[in-house]
């Protein structure tokens, strides 16, 4: 049985963690609170003590595991070769199990937990978000009128008028392609970043790709998966699979580091167990690239013949970088660009502290751990940030808006766009 | 348990965010990186913010007798900053400022929650290095590897932090402040209080401030990697490369299961036939670089060596990478890790070496043993698994007779972990009636009531 469902079965994880401490080095959230219970040895010790009956589930353990971004950075300087986000979100699991989830939690993923409804009610958001939010002038940004669980200071970017799956075709064929995809958007860039969105099936289009976009898809499951609730999670990971069962394609496509995340790493270990998913599970994410790890291994980049005369730097997503590896296939595809300069930042693998609805419950935090990022991008004073995470994206905005820098970010396909559609002219 | 009254006047002193009291938070201050210790859980977790805080908790601590731990960052490995008789685990990691780089006076002024890689950067802005380099450099903070006493990788050409800590402002156990040493390189003003407080592992006082020597940092360096067929070539290269009167700064050895295991995980192109190696760095002034490298070459190739030189960064990075990967090599191996440090002069480190194959061939062990060949201070690493009474029955022995074999050789019990209460049982065995006597009498000196980390170091009652 998966340590998701029997906390007991995360033991031999604990057990490999020699507390040696390294973890502290790398975690956001102990540079903020510099206390043990910040990082994850602490966390593992609770884990640890969880087991042994020495603490038991309630609100303070829940508060304390909740402060993690999940940003796997003490995973990848773990010497011990330790998975605390595995420990960690074992424990959130044991945690819904055993006392529930917040009401609130309860009754948003109960809304995850039926596509239709969810649909709806982001469209009807689309229309309604003007009583709640208002435009930041001369940008696509916008701030809570009303204190709508939204921190007053934060800019957002608000839905868009039309979601991307009904906007675009549900097949999108260019003149003889090479390879057939299907493309998973994620709700960022489905609902919100649907300018990222098109550009993907443009860019994929013009390197002889045709893209198929299932309109029936949902959100990955994420969002549920590290509240702990596995029951709705497994639900949205057999629907979504069942979605793109139905479908013949050589890949599917992401350009987000969480959605790649779930159907690479995700799915087939939350449905191992299961008779029937395992197998379509399993085989689902031999087929699921990320956008420039697809265009790099799988096309060879169409290299494009203008020159765009733009700086950038480049933000890696910590699901792309250290979920799934995915960190050279983007710095290619920019290199690769005429008159693409890719300035580095400092750390540009470090958390940009979203690590999604955490930016909602620990704004403050968050911001802090964002102000670091923001930092080190105008440290290198470039004409547009360049990521692949729509979550990172909204973030970033926000950082660079509060530190009043007028500078764009993008998703890495948008530039690629960018430099065709000038091709084109 | 604390009553809510002392409670209530630690809140005062030091304001509710400084003061920790829900069992989830103590339960992260209940070990530290020591493997094979148990555990115990502070009442109370505080963080002072400044000298006078620290005055008030010990003040407090004082008048009701309540044991107080000093704790860093927790990485250290002798069950140092473990909260054994409960009381109060005092976290100093928000003292964390760097007061002053003096580069006239090659000095710098910490606080004790200054992380050790933090202060190596912001000095290198000067050009100057912070040379202790403990294995936990990114993570340990300043105050807990002076209280420690660090080593690290360098020791043998730079020396430890006690030989860079000059000054210190201290709280002793009476909420007193007092400061010794200070900024000028000669100093013989009655007895060397800096030197007593530095690795007194927080038992004789809380160390608030500390000022410390820095060094230019050396313009080039040369690395190498030599290895060798059997352990007595491995040992004539060491003290062959001394005896050519060349200090390197790093001389680090690796024995045949380190090398195996290291290679099985890094992929390095480790010879893992080798029986041991040697990897060696000297560095400086660039003629005398060209010049030392030359007769490390002559001296490893004069004792049977293979040698490989590091030719660029990339290569130089790639050696030290192996290097590094042999603690975490050894620790994917199994569930526990008991690393100690038992330390013996440079000309017995075969004999020490061959002791502990025997040792581990006797109690049926894993033990691979890396360290500061230059140095002689040895990481003998026990694989284990703690779930495993049996085994572990047998690891204890084994420990029992490193120390022994190691003191026999005329070594010590510790090169740079420290005694905590990992290894208090075995002081008498090398400070005999008459010095243990002696610790203890400077111990209930400093501290009468025996509040300041009390159960390490030494036993007052035995």
């Amino acid at each position: 049985m998966s340590y998701y469902d029997l906390l007991q079965n995360i033991d031999e994880e604990i057990i490999k963690c020699m507390k040696c401490g390294n973890c502290q080095a790398v975690c956001p959230i102990y540079k903020e609170i510099q206390g043990e219970s910040g990082v994850a040895r602490g966390k593992i010790q609770m884990a640890k003590a969880l087991l042994e009956g020495k603490l038991e589930y309630n609100d303070k353990l829940a508060e304390l595991f909740g402060l993690c971004l999940t940003c796997k950075a003490c995973a990848d300087n773990c010497p011990c070769g330790v998975r605390p986000d595995k420990i960690i979100l074992a424990v959130r699991a044991a945690l819904a199990r055993e006392k529930g989830l917040h009401p609130l939690k309860r009754r948003i993923f109960s809304v995850l937990a039926k596509p239709k409804v969810f649909r709806f009610g982001m469209n009807a958001g689309s229309i309604f978000q003007g009583l709640g939010l208002k435009r930041v002038k001369g940008k696509n940004l916008a701030q809570p009128r009303l204190p709508i669980g939204l921190d007053m200071r934060r800019v957002i970017r608000p839905l868009a008028p039309q979601s991307l799956i009904s906007e675009l075709p549900r097949i999108n064929k260019p003149q003889n392609p090479q390879f057939k995809v299907a493309f998973f958007t994620g709700c960022m860039l489905n609902y919100l970043y649907t300018d990222a969105g098109k550009a993907v099936v443009d860019v994929l289009n013009k390197n002889g790709v045709e893209v198929v976009i299932p309109e029936a898809q949902h959100c990955c499951g994420i969002p549920t998966f590290v509240h702990g609730d596995m029951a709705t999670t497994r639900k949205i990971a057999k629907y979504n699979i069942d979605v793109f069962m139905k479908e013949d394609f050589d890949a599917i496509i992401t350009h987000c580091g969480t959605c790649i995340g779930a159907w690479a790493e995700h799915y087939p270990e939350f449905l191992a167990d299961d008779p029937e998913y395992a197998e379509k599970a399993n085989k689902l994410a031999n087929k699921a690239y990320d956008f420039s790890q697809f265009l790099i291994e799988k096309v060879g980049l169409k290299r494009p013949e203008v020159s765009l005369d733009v700086k950038v730097t480049y933000h890696d997503p910590c699901h792309l970088v250290r979920g799934v590896g995915v960190a050279p296939q983007p710095r290619e595809i920019l290199k690769a660009m005429p008159g693409v300069e890719l300035a580095e930042m400092k750390k540009p693998d470090r958390c940009c502290g979203s690590a999604g609805s955490f930016s909602l419950t620990h704004y403050e935090m968050s911001s802090k751990i964002r102000d670091k990022k923001t930092e080190d991008i105008l440290s290198v004073n470039p004409d547009a940030v360049i990521t692949s995470c729509g979550a990172c994206r909204m973030q970033l905005e926000d950082g660079l808006y509060q530190a009043g820098a007028d500078i764009p970010v993008k998703h890495l396909a948008m530039l690629l766009q960018e430099a065709y559609q000038k091709e084109g002219k | 348990m604390l009553s809510q009254k002392i409670i209530a006047e630690l809140t005062e002193a030091l304001g509710k965010e400084n003061v920790l009291t829900e069992k989830e938070e103590l339960a992260c201050y209940s070990f530290d990186a020591t493997a094979d210790m148990p555990q115990a859980m502070p009442d109370v977790f505080v963080t002072p913010t400044c000298t006078e805080e620290v005055q008030k908790v010990v003040e407090i601590a004082s008048k009701h007798r309540i044991p107080v731990y000093t704790r860093g960052s927790g990485t250290n490995l002798s069950g140092g900053t473990i909260p054994l008789k409960n009381g109060i685990v005092m976290g100093m990691v928000r003292m964390d400022k760097i007061l002053e780089v003096d580069a006239e006076n090659l000095t710098a002024v910490v606080q004790p929650g200054v992380i050790i890689q933090d202060l190596n950067d912001e000095v290198g802005k000067h050009g100057l290095i912070y040379p202790p380099d403990p294995g936990t450099v990114t993570t340990a903070t300043m105050g807990g590897s002076v209280a420690e006493c660090s080593g690290g990788l360098r020791g043998l050409k730079y020396g430890v932090t006690k030989d860079y800590v000059m000054g210190l402002e201290v709280v002793l156990a009476n909420g007193k402040v007092m400061r010794c040493g200070g900024k000028t390189v000669k100093n013989v003003t009655a007895y060397d209080m800096v030197k007593l407080f530095v690795g007194s592992e927080g038992t004789l006082g809380i160390i608030t401030e500390i000022i410390v020597k820095l060094i230019p940092a050396p313009e080039t360096r040369k690395s190498f990697l030599a290895s060798f067929k059997s352990l007595e070539d491995a040992a004539g290269s060491i003290t062959g490369i001394i005896a050519s009167k060349v200090i390197p700064a790093t001389l680090e050895i690796m024995d045949n299961a380190t090398i195996k295991t290291v290679e099985n995980y890094a992929h390095v192109g480790l010879p893992t036939n080798a029986e041991a190696i040697l990897l060696i760095e000297v560095d400086g002034l660039p003629g005398v670089v060209a010049k030392e490298a030359q007769a490390v070459e002559k001296v490893c190739r004069e004792n049977n060596g293979q040698l490989k030189v590091a030719e660029t960064d990339q290569e130089r990075d790639n050696l030290w990478a192996a290097r590094r990967a042999a603690l975490p090599a050894l620790a994917q191996v199994s569930p526990t890790t008991v690393l100690e440090d038992a330390t013996v002069p440079r000309s017995e480190i075969p004999k020490m070496l061959k002791a502990l194959k025997e040792i581990a061939g006797k109690y049926d062990l894993k033990i691979g043993t890396f360290g500061h060949a230059g140095d002689g201070n040895l990481h003998p690493t026990i694989l284990t698994d703690e779930r495993n009474k049996e085994e572990m029955a047998r690891v204890h022995r084994a420990v029992d007779e490193i120390f022994d074999a190691a003191l026999q050789l005329g070594g010590t019990l510790s090169g740079e972990h420290g005694i905590g209460m990992a290894k208090m049982k075995y002081l008498k065995n090398e400070f005999k009636e008459a010095g243990v006597e002696a610790l203890r009498s400077v111990k209930k000196a400093l501290d009468p009531e025996n509040i300041l980390n009390p159960g390490k170091v030494i036993d007052l009652e035995g």
